[in-house]
């Protein structure tokens, strides 16, 4: 299908970008990837009267590793990050889930900050960031704000930027030494996006046992869900066995997801419980 | 701010081009309707299919995921940029020939692009990489295992320096 009629502008700096959203009376939207605005202007889903596209803007199209922390600008492909070895060792965690990400085709024009913004719960990014502890910059008509990924995520298709402002970067901070990742999602086809998913980190300590642990399950709420109660129960523990049994029950009890059309909501909690224990598991496995 | 026409020039296949698009046009309209180059074929129209995949300044993109202005001052490859004297085949599409790896045809120019795109980037690409390149792509009639034979001896070809 095709869009409807829309007004277009290409700014080349962010001043002029964020005065074209200045205009309350304008509904506008702002494009870089576009990979999951266009679909839903196709389909007439979304219907803007002014698309300000991003990616004009050379300052923000940047990746780099500034002082130990991650900075990827708005205009920063998610394939990007993959072709870069310093941000597979630096943050393999990320490099794993972006290879989720839809095919080749998408993750070459579609942005990181770009799924961050949009937030759809089952998407990768959003979850990869609240796991990796990520900030993000927001500019808008009175100054830039920084969110941690913690407070970023509201619902369903919700962020907090707000009208009138665009996300500029995504900082994703070091990760600690001695501390491993897992990833893992349940997709029909390859590229689909997850029924539910789990990322993890796990930090071991020097007495050989789990010294700080980080489970987020997404696709089973409206935003990105961290399992705190099994990732106390990690906390302390040798990883083995008997705390991945209760990593599950205590994940199956902390998740109310809702059924769709794609799976049940009984199906969902049991995958979340079964993924967050894989992931935990793989990242103890990888702390040695 | 306005929805009218303006003039869009760009690379495509090492020809420049200038031609009107609204806004809201669509690349792979654009190519197909402005230029009058129907061999990127428009399946689904909105990102899952990849029958439109070209490529945009040597990535491979969705033509139906991004509007025609945005690729002003871009060099696009398309189908019909892969042999343009019409004898010799491009060494990804001889090895779809030679694997009969295709039988309607009409997911064929995506599949072959995004070959090409994975080619070209990693030449060496392992079998879970092939895959993943040809993941995006959707063929109907269900070809699959020709398909990727083909896009194995095109790797082999390519590597081989054919």
């Amino acid at each position: 299908m095709k869009p409807a009629r829309f007004a277009y502008e290409a700014p080349t700096e962010l001043e002029a970008a964020l005065a074209l959203l200045s205009d309350d009376l304008v509904d506008a939207r702002v494009i870089a990837g576009g990979q999951s605005l266009v679909p839903m202007m196709n389909f007439r889903l979304a219907v803007p009267e002014l698309l300000v596209d991003l990616n004009r803007i050379a300052a923000l199209r940047y990746v780099r590793v500034d002082g130990g922390t991650l900075r990827i600008g708005a205009g920063a492909r998610q394939a990007e990050l993959l072709r870069d070895p310093a941000i597979e060792a630096g943050w393999p965690l990320l490099t794993a889930g972006v290879r989720h990400i839809g095919h080749p085709q998408i993750r070459s024009r579609g942005t990181v900050c770009g799924s961050l913004a949009h937030h759809d719960p089952v998407a990768e990014l959003p979850a990869l960031a609240v796991a990796l502890d990520a900030t993000m910059t927001v500019a808008g008509p009175s100054g830039r704000r920084r969110i941690p990924a913690a407070d970023f995520f509201v619902s369903y298709y919700e962020s907090d930027v707000q009208p009138g402002e665009i996300l500029v970067e995504a900082a994703f901070p070091p990760v600690e030494a001695d501390t491993g990742w897992g990833f893992a999602e349940i997709a029909r086809r390859r590229g689909d996006f997850a029924l539910v998913g789990a990322a993890g980190l796990v930090r071991a300590g020097a007495d050989g046992r789990v010294a700080a642990a980080r489970l987020v399950l997404f696709g089973v709420a409206e935003r990105p869900l961290r399992a705190t109660a099994a990732e106390q129960a990690l906390v302390g523990s040798d990883g083995g066995e008997d705390v991945l049994a209760r990593v599950r029950e205590l994940v199956a009890e902390a998740v109310d997801p809702v059924a769709d059309g794609h799976a049940t909501a009984e199906y969902r909690r049991e995958a979340a419980a079964h993924l967050a224990a894989e992931v935990a598991a793989d990242a103890w496995g990888r702390t040695r | 701010m306005s929805e009218d026409p303006r003039l869009v020039r760009l690379t495509v296949n090492g020809v420049e081009h200038a031609a009107e698009a609204e806004p809201r046009l669509l690349l792979s309209d654009f190519l197909r309707h402005r230029l009058g180059l129907t061999g990127t074929h428009v399946g689904c129209e909105h990102g899952v299919c990849g029958a439109c995949t070209v490529l945009v300044d040597g990535a491979p993109t969705r033509a139906c995921l991004m509007f025609a202005v945005q690729a002003e001052g871009s060099s696009v490859t398309t189908i019909e940029g892969l042999a343009p004297d019409g004898d010799a085949l491009h060494p990804v599409q001889q090895a779809f020939h030679e694997q009969h790896a295709m039988q309607c045809g009409f997911c064929t120019p995506g599949f072959v692009l995004s070959t090409v795109a994975l080619l070209e980037e990693k030449p060496d690409a392992d079998d879970d990489e092939l895959l993943d390149a040809l993941s995006g792509n959707l063929c109907r009639c269900t070809g699959y295992r020709n398909i990727i034979a083909a896009a194995r001896q095109a790797r082999e070809g390519m590597k081989a320096g054919e």
